[in-house]
């Protein structure tokens, strides 16, 4: 089979540009041949290389004595005690989404879990962090059902539960939805699997489901004018069978455990190529492929379209030579495809045999130690404009704005298409703050959560990525967990853009900040660039997913408020309106900057929640929509009214940060007034719980009413 | 006791089933599909939730086929108590060890919730652990859980006390709100709800639990005659 020429076209349509190029010829001494021209593009790419961010990412705290291995591995591992480690990660798949919904967001969650479950854990948790565009919008209506379908359809049926997530719409994502996918495991702290190969002459073993044209090109996109080889332009979108990665799973498992895999690499992006490279890259060792020897469910496919497959439920193995035999056995066992592909060598080589020719024959080291990296020009996002006059309004009917929008309204809708309770070590079901399972076989739990205020990254990126990570420590503090550390999925529009770098580099900034602040270091992220459509970009969205330890079931914090109780307010409040979600939904104004987050406040308000668990009763964090929306949520999950004592619009809706908001009988109220006052921080009585009504001073509406409202804005809009 | 767990590769609630049989008192032995024969000496069977082979098409119906099922519709015509969940539930039925099927949820979409259910027998093991009338919550957790049999079927299940479980509020569009039944001789029970999620205080619930206390119960009472 003859490849194509190489011309200035395919080269640019292999997304790689002058200089890139030139990079190239000098690293070879001579011109690439086609399937190493994509194996550069697939190693070359933003997905793969991080060329854009790379720069401003190793800017971000990532070590501490709670973590066992930072970013560069397939996911992050973190220490939770008794020589046990929880590894997880969060990944975007946006752009597959938004072409094909159901099988872009279920490949996002497939692809997440092969990450956790090649580190050697088992996953025990999912979360996602979906945006979609404004609910008018002729597109939502088939994003949301694709993508939660999808979702559903890959995590229920590989067997993970899905705890926890967020949902939000905004006319910013019309032209590209956002799906974050988050998955954490559990494994033995020294037990943990990597990816780099050691020893020459090691067999390398492909793994899984056969290799088909499925997603040639996903991670670079390859022009079919230039290139004979593509008859057929498949889908770039990859299509899930998670039934093929549960017995995936199973037998990686059951093989880690024989004592054969010296490395192990999921194939991802850009599929053998990456996966190959990484292995060879990370173990110094170069690597030769036998194509020939690849499973394959489609005819005559050539090298450079199985180098460039990214076909799923795939994995690469180094395996020990003498334990050949036991590791076959497990596979054929789950009836999935073991095939060895090559092995490892001494020099620094990547070579590509099929039917007796060498495809590629490339410097190992340089594909990935040699990959661009660009100083982007970005400009300081400038100051928001101060914000103008906000009317007073009947707090009730802001309450009311606020439940009738399918943002702050219950997502039931979209969490019950999720199985939440598989693995029967759910403690929190999704709908609350954060979600919390049982550390199996042990009295420890750990709490999940997902967050970001987009509109605040917009209006003050710094500001906004510090109040992401304070978001999620909030949320884990509220259920009584140690914060132990977090996982980045930045997602912007073009980074060539100097205002949108400047984004990037401000969320970044306060990302940083806070997690050192906090004590959350990242240990595993991924970054989304170039979300945008016709020079639209999408609110900067850096989702932040934090893990928390609970060390005994008996100081979580899950009850529900009481008739009788106090309601108690943690925290300073100033009445921050700038950037609020009244002023969105109640006047359509996105004005004024994000709020300010004060992280050692944060800090003292969180360890405050958790040293006084006990006399804690039900707590939550505030966030968008205030006070008054926490205190619905409140009273409407225990189904008992509450009366808070203010009625103004700045007390009621603003969105100070750090604040809680905590239900108990009046001696705990008591008891936690006197610590407060030991402890400095801020506290006092804002309200009461009981009779059938959600009054703000004198404005008052029936629970009833309201919950009625809050339940079916979202389906009724979108369902 | 001894307690056999069947496992597809697909399944996903082998464990969590395992967990609550011991919980209950049992010894657990993990069954793989492959195995023509069963060990001997079982007290009861369970085939647990999740997606047996994938179940693209017809939840259960490869599964039913597997060597092992064979060998557990033969322990159950024997006498023997099983019980089935979930697509353990879709699995008997495709395997023809209890009457009906079950159909794609009313609202075409996947429903994870707790339910109550309302315990509609006093047979069998269901009935000893409740008492009929009783209100129980339990969760589910499926795509494909809408049980339906012609008039003739559902009138004889009810006339012979063989609806264990009605749902209170139909979450998947269930005939007669049906979500378990019980075999002719009331030792073989099939339910959507997941009896397994629901045995410890920490999941939220602990309806669960007795219904395996008056499995192995029942089981001790009225053994699996010997194969011949």
């Amino acid at each position: 089979m003859s490849e194509p020429k190489i011309t200035e076209d395919l080269i640019a349509a292999h997304g790689l540009n002058e200089q890139e190029y030139a990079e190239i010829i000098r690293l070879l001494n001579r011109e690439p041949t086609f399937t190493e021209l994509g194996i550069f593009s697939a190693m070359w790419n933003e997905h793969c290389s991080y060329k854009s961010s790379k720069k401003w990412l190793r800017t971000l705290p990532t070590t501490g004595p709670q973590v066992i291995c930072g970013p560069g591995e397939n996911a992050g591992v973190v220490d939770i005690g008794d020589g046990q480690a929880v590894v997880f990660k969060m990944e975007s798949h946006n752009h597959p989404s938004y072409i094909e919904p159901y099988q872009g967001a279920a490949t996002g969650v497939g692809g997440i879990l092969r990450d956790v479950f090649t580190m050697g854990a088992r996953p025990v948790a999912a979360m996602n962090s979906l945006s979609f565009g404004a609910p008018e919008h002729p597109k939502t209506r088939q994003l949301v059902h694709g993508v939660v379908e999808g979702i559903g359809g890959y995590g229920n049926c590989f067997g993970v539960p899905t705890v926890g997530g967020e949902v939000r719409f905004h006319a910013a994502y019309n032209g590209n939805c956002l799906v974050n996918a988050f998955a954490a495991g559990l494994a033995d702290a020294d037990r943990i699997f990597y990816s780099a190969a050691s020893g020459v002459g090691m067999p390398v073993v492909y793994l899984g489901a056969r290799t088909g044209r499925d997603g040639v090109g996903g991670a670079t996109m390859a022009s079919a004018e230039f290139d004979d080889s593509i008859e057929e332009k498949r889908p770039t979108v990859q299509v899930g069978d998670p039934f093929t990665e549960k017995r995936l799973m199973e037998a990686t498992l059951e093989l880690m455990a024989t004592g054969a895999v010296i490395s192990i690499q999921d194939m991802g992006a850009a599929g053998l190529t990456c996966s190959a490279v990484e292995m060879g890259d990370k173990g110094g060792l170069g690597v030769r492929l036998d194509l020939d020897a690849v499973p394959v469910r489609e005819e005559n496919m050539s090298a450079y379209e199985m180098m460039l497959s990214e076909s799923q439920e795939r994995m690469l193995m180094v395996l020990r030579p003498d334990k050949e035999a036991e590791a076959r056995a497990v596979f054929e066992k789950w009836d999935l495809d073991f095939a060895i592909v090559g092995e490892t060598i001494a020099e620094d080589r990547f070579v590509i045999m099929h039917r007796g020719e060498c495809k590629a024959d490339l410097p190992l080291r340089a594909l990935s130690g040699s990959a661009p990296e660009y100083d982007r020009p970005w400009v300081e996002t400038p100051p928001a404009p101060p914000l103008g006059e906000v009317p007073e309004v009947d707090p009730i009917e802001g309450l009311r704005a606020l439940l009738s929008s399918p943002n702050y309204a219950s997502k039931h809708w979209v969490y019950e298409q999720y199985d939440s309770q598989v693995m029967a070590d759910t403690v929190l079901t999704p709908g609350r703050g954060a979600g919390v399972i049982r550390v199996h076989g042990t009295d420890k739990l750990l709490a999940f959560t997902a967050d970001v205020t987009p509109r605040y990254v917009k209006a003050n990126p710094r500001a906004g990525g510090a109040q992401a990570v304070a978001e999620a420590f909030r949320n884990l503090c509220a259920v009584g967990a140690r914060p132990l550390a977090a996982t980045d999925c930045l997602n912007f529009g073009n980074p060539e853009k100097p205002e949108i770098m400047g984004q990037f580099v401000g969320a970044i900034r306060g990302i940083g900040e806070a997690c050192r602040a906090l004590d959350m270091p990242i240990v595993s992220g991924n970054v989304s660039l170039y979300n945008e459509t016709d020079g639209a970009a999408i609110l900067p969205t850096p989702t932040i997913g934090a893990v928390g330890l609970i060390e005994r079931a008996d100081a979580l914090i899950a009850g529900n408020a009481r008739a009788g109780h106090v309601a108690l307010l943690l925290g300073e409040t100033a009445g921050h309106l700038g950037q609020s979600a009244l002023l969105a939904e109640m006047w359509g104004r996105e004005e004024g900057d994000a709020p300010p987050v004060d992280l050692a406040a944060e800090r003292r308000n969180g360890d405050f929640i958790r040293a006084n668990a006990a006399l804690i009763r039900a707590c939550t964090d505030l966030s968008d929509g205030g006070l008054a929306l926490a205190a619905f949520e409140m009273a409407e999950a225990a189904g008992t009214g509450v009366s808070l004592d203010a009625s103004d619009v700045a007390t009621l809706f603003g969105e100070d940060q750090g604040r809680y908001l905590i239900a108990c009988d009046f001696d705990a109220a008591e008891a936690l007034m006197v610590e407060a006052g030991k402890a400095g921080v801020a506290l006092a009585t804002v309200g009461r719980f009981g009779g059938a009504h959600v009054r703000f001073g004198a404005s008052a509406a029936p629970l009833s009413e309201l919950g009625a409202l809050w339940r079916d804005s979202l389906s009724r809009r979108l369902a | 006791m001894r307690a056999g767990v069947v496992v597809f590769p697909g399944s996903n609630c082998d464990r969590d089933l395992a967990r609550a049989f011991r919980r209950a008192g049992a010894r657990v032995e993990m069954l793989w599909h492959k195995e023509a024969a069963l060990p001997p000496g079982l007290d009861v069977i369970g085939i647990p939730g999740g997606f047996s082979f994938g179940d693209y098409l017809r939840c259960g119906a490869i599964a039913a086929r597997a060597p092992l099922m064979r060998a557990v519709a033969e322990y159950a015509g024997r006498g023997g108590h099983v019980i089935g969940i979930c697509n353990g539930f879709q699995v008997m039925l495709e395997a023809g060890m209890l009457p009906g099927a079950l159909m794609r949820n009313a609202g075409l979409k996947f429903v994870c919730r707790t339910v109550t259910l309302e315990v509609a027998t006093d047979r069998g093991f269901p009935g000893e652990a409740y008492g009929k009338g009783r209100e129980i919550r339990l969760p589910v957790a499926h795509h494909d859980g809408s049980y339906q049999a012609d008039g003739e079927t559902l009138d004889r299940l009810e006339g012979e006390g063989r609806v264990a479980f009605r749902y209170r509020g139909n979450p998947n569009g269930s005939a007669r709100n049906i979500a378990g039944i019980l075999s002719e001789n009331g030792r073989v029970l099939g339910m959507m709800p997941h009896p397994e999620r629901a045995v410890d205080p920490l999941q939220g619930g602990t309806d669960g639990a007795a219904l395996f206390a008056a499995l192995f119960a029942a089981a001790a009472a009225e053994p699996a005659l010997r194969p011949a």
